[in-house]
């Protein structure tokens, strides 16, 4: 199995499609043309003797090909957070060197003449040729070759490098996406950086399904609206905050009229509820879907559909209704499992911590090994629960908060908070506490007038009152990640003294 | 007669039918297209295609075998049909998924 071998298919299918485009340069790249760059470029790694493949850079045309050249050099490819500090930068390269290191041209000064570097700016890379051309050097069909090293988020501590072999990615593509099922009119918009894995589920989905991939490098809402528009773009993926923002830059319109615009796929972290429904009314034509997955499992898991988010929005039943707040259901060959802390199977509605397994489940951490247990199964740490096959996330496992030996979920507590009219944003989480353990806290964004002991009536009388926090700051914003993670630690370090 | 293994490449030796092995059980099996064994190579069979075995291949299709152990993909459409020992593979139903990445 190889990653190769979905470019060879479409290669082979529809060689003339246009493959990604890239509209800050006005550039496209077949799928032709894009296997041909990826033999090419495959030799001018395996020439360079290196390791692994980094990349360093924002979106642009490159970037399908070092993904693709990489599995036919049989290499890893490696792409790198841009947004971190320079000597995180650094402390990362330190673990994947000696490695073929292709970056924009502002950075690249920084680090050429290193010893374990082979360098190369975007533009060489693109321009690169072999020295020797070997027609028959052909990727490897291993399916335990590592594809893909990509460095979790590191939102809780130093960021662990997950490893993703060819047979995980092959898996997840083969299970979960129909060959050729797009049409040649269809185009997706790629918003998510390329070190997230939804940015290398996007390439691998779009290259099988035949969709064109409009490439957007820096989001910002009013671009995206009208990348949309200029571009006859037919579906997208967006991380919450993405989502956030284009319902705010729509603020005081009824309809966003993108009426081409079928599909929005969201995911990468809570969405809260009010964005969704206010994405609903804002885009009558579209369906939404949301998808769940981690970069351990290759991407998406579950998948709540859009015929479940139009039937929840309509139902009278309050169970239908509640599945809006669900991420939905596992993908064939996905299984799931509710466990205790002990790793004992709990019963169907029982709260705890969420088990994975399935072909596509990687779990496995550089220097680390396999994190797998003996069947397979993989522990997300996060929380949540399954209610009539529908799974419920609670957050993290780390981030829920014990309260006099009772187990509080901040997602329950913070949807709350967010229905209420004068709330624009809200965290709750853990502080230690002498009487308690741990007590309940919040820190609320507000858009209008309210006082604190307000708001803790507002909870009071929608909860258990051990889940009213006990204090509530009012902030200007809550600190974020920048693809849509809340920062939970840096909260916490804040309130607590 | 050879036991598959997963990723494994095999090229029809009668049309011009490729698949890959996405999953195999640990026993030995005869695997053909067009009547004619499969190889690494697609060494060319002096059989003929098989007309009994002739309804094609789909490229991106998948094939299960009758107890759903072996599932292999077309990488290449041909004129063959895939077969275990004279049984023809059934194509896979894939339930439509929403787009999510």
């Amino acid at each position: 199995m190889n990653i190769m071998m979905l470019l060879e298919m479409a290669a082979s299918a529809f060689p003339a499609r246009k493959a990604f485009y890239d509209p800050t340069v006005d550039q496209d790249i077949s799928y032709e043309e894009l296997l041909r760059e990826a033999r090419k470029k495959s030799q001018v790694l395996r020439e360079s003797g290196t390791s692994r493949c980094v990349l360093l850079d924002t979106t642009n045309l490159g970037i399908p090909i070092a993904l693709f050249s990489s599995a036919w050099a049989g290499i890893p490819y490696v792409p790198i957070n841009y947004r971190l500090t320079l000597d995180e930068i650094d402390a990362l390269l330190e673990r994947v060197q000696p490695a073929f290191l292709i970056t924009d041209g502002d950075r690249e000064p920084r680090y050429r003449g290193r010893n374990a570097l082979r360098v190369a700016s975007r533009d060489e890379f693109r321009d690169a040729t072999p020295i020797n051309s070997n027609d028959d050097f052909h990727w490897s069909m291993e399916p335990d070759e590592v594809a893909v090293l990509l460095f979790t988020s590191g939102t809780t501590g130093i960021p662990k490098a997950a490893v993703m072999r060819q047979r995980h990615l092959c898996s997840y593509i083969l299970g979960s996406v129909e060959f050729m099922s797009a049409s040649e009119d269809e185009a997706t918009l790629v918003s998510v950086p390329p070190y997230h894995i939804a940015g290398i589920g996007a390439i691998l989905s779009s290259v099988y399904s035949g969709r064109r991939v409009v490439q957007m490098s820096q989001f910002d809402a009013g671009e995206w609206l009208q990348l949309v528009r200029e571009h006859n773009v037919t579906t997208a993926f967006v991380v919450p905050t993405m989502l956030a923002r284009i319902v705010k830059a729509l603020d005081g319109r009824t309809t966003a009229g993108l009426p081409n615009l079928q599909s929005i796929a969201y995911g990468g972290g809570k969405m809260p509820r009010n964005i969704v429904e206010r994405a609903l009314d804002l885009f009558p034509e579209t369906e939404f879907t949301n998808a769940y997955g981690l970069t351990e499992t290759s991407s998406t898991i579950t998948v709540l559909g859009p015929e479940e988010h139009r039937e929840a929005l309509s139902s009278r039943d309050i169970d239908v209704r509640r599945r809006l707040a669900s991420v939905g259901t596992p993908l064939p060959g996905i299984e799931l499992d509710i466990r205790d802390s002990d790793g004992n199977s709990l019963s169907e509605g029982s709260h705890g911590e969420v088990y994975v397994r399935g072909d596509q489940v990687s779990g496995e951490y550089e220097g680390r090994g396999s994190t797998l247990d003996t069947d397979g199964w993989f522990c997300t740490r996060d929380a949540g629960y399954i209610e009539n096959g529908y799974l419920f996330l609670e957050g993290r496992s780390d981030d829920v908060i014990v309260r006099g030996g009772e187990n509080l979920s901040p997602g329950e507590i913070e949807d709350v908070l967010l229905d209420h009219a004068c709330v624009e944003d809200a965290a709750v989480v853990g502080i230690p506490s002498d009487e308690w353990g741990e007590s309940v806290a919040a820190v609320v964004c507000l858009d209008g007038v309210v006082s604190v002991s307000e708001l803790q009536d507002w909870v009071r009388n929608r909860m258990r009152s051990s889940r009213v926090p006990e204090s509530i700051e009012f902030w200007e914003e809550l600190p974020y990640n920048e693809t849509g993670k809340l920062l939970r630690r840096v909260i916490r370090e804040r309130l607590s003294p | 007669m050879a036991v598959l293994s997963t990723g494994q490449r095999l090229k029809s030796g009668v049309c011009t039918t490729e698949i890959m092995v996405i999953t195999a059980p640990q026993e030995d099996l005869d695997l053909t297209c067009g009547g004619a064994p499969m190889t690494a190579n697609g060494d060319e069979s002096n059989t003929g295609l098989n007309p009994d075995f002739a309804d094609g291949t789909t490229i991106g299709k998948r094939y299960v075998n009758v107890d759903g152990k072996l599932e292999i993909l077309c990488v290449k459409p041909g004129d063959g049909s895939l077969a275990i020992a004279g049984d023809k593979l059934k194509l896979k139903d894939s339930k439509k998924l929403p787009k999510t990445d």
